[in-house]
């Protein structure tokens, strides 16, 4: 029996198998930018600004996708019942829509809304899993862009401690 | 002290604890009434996951911490670290040269008492012994240089049982005792002692938090807290633990932090280093 | 010095699993530090992930990600041994990239 408690263990057995690579053109946080064109330009420019301004659910899947959301059981939004600290909230989308091109995240009580969005290009899963603040308690919504149309998931997530560094 | 709160909690758990007449209070004793007290109060427990703190009592906090376990934000700190060790003072020595076994593998036999100095030395004071023996400046013991160091060292001692030593020695055997006192020694404006919240309250909630077992609690040091967003040393926690009992903090690494450590890690042998942590 | 990127692209069968975590603070514009002042908002608005001259995956970031985010998503068409392309950039300009070869 192994004394290593599991979840550690397994993180120190994948670092130590190599599988977390090393750096190569680290230009690290200069205000200047970057003398690697990391995008193509169109990319950079595509970050979605004005969705990220907005403060209701319709506002930010407006500006985002230019279309309302019909709930569904089809998306499976996975977070816990009650977060441990509401600065990193495990939050985590998967669907088997099919045709999915894009998945967004939204927790309701934050004051801007939209958390994060994806774009799914064909061959990549309609999957995610990330880490995000939530300020207080909140419904957390899960959209997914399938076929064109969007579908969602809500799930309310309990935060004692805000995530803003209250 | 601590007979007085095992027998007192275990009347009211209402489970039967003989009451130890000769060899009271050794070294020896306490550690199997320590344990005892925390396998009857938590049968369901595996031994060696009570050093996971509160994620061994509580499933809901588990699944967030496991998620976080994935791939943890100490990564950084360790990658850190081994960049210093890999880093010789000006000097030409490095860290490696102050240590056993280069400070490979070593975590687990911190603190031990020091009969040349007679005092009780952690890792954090070996480090930064060695670091002044090397003409370098200390670290901070509450900043993330330190921090980095014994990130990179737990890391690497990581599942190593812990393996503490009272020599026979009367000061070393007198600096276990205070630590112990000053375990079960109420203080601040609440009136807690350590022992209030993590041996009375272990497992119950405070706030949204679970109170961690006493035992095998520093096991998981240095710990990524995701309410400061960055690393803790053994040093940061002790003073916020006393300022949260609205107490002074006494200067990181005083006597009685160092002491305190040693009894708490004496209580925690054969049980492994799991650090570095990742906590709330 | 070392990347602010972390990844762990592991390919199993036609489907190649990737994990990032990247060094940054994520500031939300919302915390006031010890003296009252806000801290400005800085946080990463795209991170990219592309694979043999394909994008694969995009991520668009908001102040709401937490510290040292992290990210999880699967792909296919990758095998092990190929090399995958991190790069994110920031509200302040800035930007790191990183090419990981899939294990």
């Amino acid at each position: 029996m192994s004394l290593t408690p599991d979840a550690p263990d397994h993180a120190r057995r994948m670092i130590l198998k190599g599988a977390v690579a090393g750096g190569l053109a680290g230009l690290g946080l200069a205000g200047s930018g970057s003398l690697i064109p990391a995008f193509a330009a169109a990319d950079a420019k595509d970050w979605p600004e004005n969705a990220f301004k907005q403060k209701s659910e319709s506002d930010a899947l407006k500006a985002l996708y230019g279309k309302n959301v019909e709930a569904s059981d089809q998306v499976s939004l996975d977070a816990p019942e009650i977060a441990e600290n509401g600065a990193v909230v495990p939050v985590s989308v998967t669907t088997k829509l099919p045709k999915v091109t894009g998945i967004a995240v939204l927790v309701l009580e934050n004051p801007f809304t939209l958390a994060a969005a994806y774009k799914i290009p064909e061959g990549t899963e309609a999957s995610v899993a990330a880490r995000l603040k939530m300020a207080k308690t909140s419904k957390v919504v899960a959209v997914v862009e399938s076929n064109g149309k969007l579908y969602s998931a809500t799930k309310e997530v309990k935060v004692t401690v805000g995530g803003c560094g209250g | 002290m601590l007979r007085k709160i095992i027998v007192a909690v275990a009347i009211v758990v209402g489970i039967a604890q003989p009451l130890l007449a000769d060899n009271a209070g050794s070294p020896e004793t306490d550690f199997k009434m320590f344990r005892d007290y925390f396998k009857s109060r938590f049968p369901k427990v595996p031994m060696n996951d009570f050093v996971n703190g509160p994620y061994s009592m509580d499933e809901g906090l588990r699944k967030q911490w496991k998620a976080i376990e994935e791939f943890p934000p100490y990564e950084f700190a360790v990658e850190q670290g081994k960049q210093m060790f890999a880093t010789p003072f000006k000097n030409g020595k490095t860290y490696g040269d102050c240590f056993a076994n280069k400070g490979i593998g070593v975590r687990q036999n911190y603190p031990y008492f020091d009969t040349k100095s007679g005092q009780v030395i952690t890792l954090d004071v070996a480090l930064n012994q060695c670091r002044e023996s090397n003409g370098e400046k200390p670290f901070d013991y509450s900043k993330d240089d330190m921090a980095s160091l014994t990130a990179y060292m737990a890391f690497t001692s990581r599942g190593k049982p812990m393996d503490i030593k009272i020599p026979n020695d009367p000061r070393a055997l007198d600096a276990y005792k205070k630590g112990e006192q000053y375990f079960y020694t109420r203080r601040g404006q609440l009136n807690f002692s350590c022992a209030s919240c993590h041996v009375q309250s272990a497992g119950d909630h405070i706030r949204t938090e679970v109170l961690a077992p006493a035992l095998g609690i520093l096991n998981a040091m240095p710990i990524y807290r995701s309410a400061w967003g960055g690393m803790g040393t053994t040093s940061r926690r002790l003073r916020t633990c006393n300022e949260q009992v609205r107490g002074v903090p006494l200067p990181a690494e005083d006597e009685n932090y160092r002491d305190v450590e040693y009894y708490l890690s004496y209580m925690a042998n054969g049980l492994p280093v799991s650090g570095p942590g990742a906590r709330p | 010095m070392a990347s602010t990127i972390r990844v762990r692209a592991v390919a199993g069968g036609d489907t190649t699993q990737v994990q990032s975590l990247i060094q940054h603070p994520m500031d939300s514009g919302f915390v006031k530090d010890s003296k009252g002042q806000i801290i400005p908002p800085h946080y990463i608005e795209v991170v990219q992930f592309e694979h043999d001259g394909k994008t694969v995956f995009t991520a668009f970031w908001g102040p709401a990600v937490s510290k040292d985010p992290y990210l999880k998503f699967s792909f296919k068409g990758a095998k092990k041994g190929d090399d995958l392309k991190v790069s994110w950039a920031d509200n302040k300009g800035a930007s790191d990239s990183l090419v990981a070869k899939i294990q």
